[in-house]
């Protein structure tokens, strides 16, 4: 369940990077979709974080520590919404860039997570 | 009025803090960001648990948290006094990953672990190299007056 979960999300982050990007490209500040856009992938971020957690309480070990995991799960959770709101205070091509930069960010700390998992 | 010179100006009571995180300084305060929480929680987690394995790369790390700190507050807050801070630690931090690469490269006995310095931050994509170069030049321009 965990697996298939960071590889979508993964997947959304780096759409929304490249879609951002795009944004930042033509010069245009985050707008409405781009808004919705960070919403889904920070929704599969909470998720996957739901379900990370449940998998520990059942008792599931990650391969590289339970603390690391649990680190990873929350600064995945975290990134996409910091970026938002940071590109909500700067409304250029900049703030696109930043939330490109955010969706970057969370696909790394995606691979990371798998890793960290280990299954 | 923008402190043209801003050389000899105390900006200490004037209540328009020169913004520093405009335009592309909103990018450098995210990568920093990025990097506060991952070299704190990294070493915090390294201390507390391991110290005895690498006691140097984890101090290390721990301070490189803490100048990644003080930068992006500084950003956060602007003002002539905070651009100098920054610009400070900015020469310093790139004065410590080069330091430590290198370091870490000569003697790879003395790093039995990772520190987030470590082959100048190729762990990080090179960002912790690259990120003190960008915000020099940022900084740099910051007073000559031209941000946007």
């Amino acid at each position: 369940m965990l697996n298939p979960l960071m590889l979508v999300t993964g997947v959304a982050a780096l759409f929304l990077a490249a879609w951002c990007g795009w944004a930042a490209r033509r010069d245009q500040p985050t707008k409405d979709w781009h808004f919705i856009g960070m919403a889904v992938v920070s929704l599969l971020a909470v998720v996957q974080l739901a379900v990370g957690i449940v998998q520990l309480a059942r008792g599931e070990d990650p391969e590289q520590g339970k603390t690391i995991f649990v680190a990873y799960l929350l600064g995945a959770f975290a990134c996409i919404p910091a970026a938002g709101f940071m590109s909500l205070a700067e409304r250029t091509r900049w703030g696109s860039v930043t939330v490109a930069a955010g969706g970057v960010v969370l696909a790394v700390l995606e691979v990371r997570l798998y890793d960290i998992w280990g299954r | 009025m923008t402190s043209g010179e801003g050389e000899m100006t105390t900006t200490e009571g004037k209540p328009a803090r020169e913004r520093l995180i405009g335009g592309p300084g909103m990018l450098l305060v995210w990568f920093y960001g990025v990097m506060v929480v991952g070299a704190v929680s990294r070493s915090v987690y390294q201390i507390a648990t391991e110290f005895d394995r690498a006691p140097l790369a984890y101090s290390l790390s721990a301070v490189a948290g803490v100048v990644y700190g003080f930068i992006t507050y500084s950003l956060v807050r602007g003002g002539e006094r905070a651009r100098r801070a920054a610009l400070v630690c900015c020469a310093a931090e790139l004065a410590g990953v080069l330091v430590v690469g290198t370091w870490t490269l000569i003697e790879p006995s003395a790093f039995p672990d990772a520190t987030v310095w470590s082959d100048y931050g190729m762990g990080y994509v090179f960002i912790p190299v690259l990120l003190p170069l960008t915000a020099l030049y940022w900084l740099r321009r910051a007073r000559a007056g031209v941000t946007p």
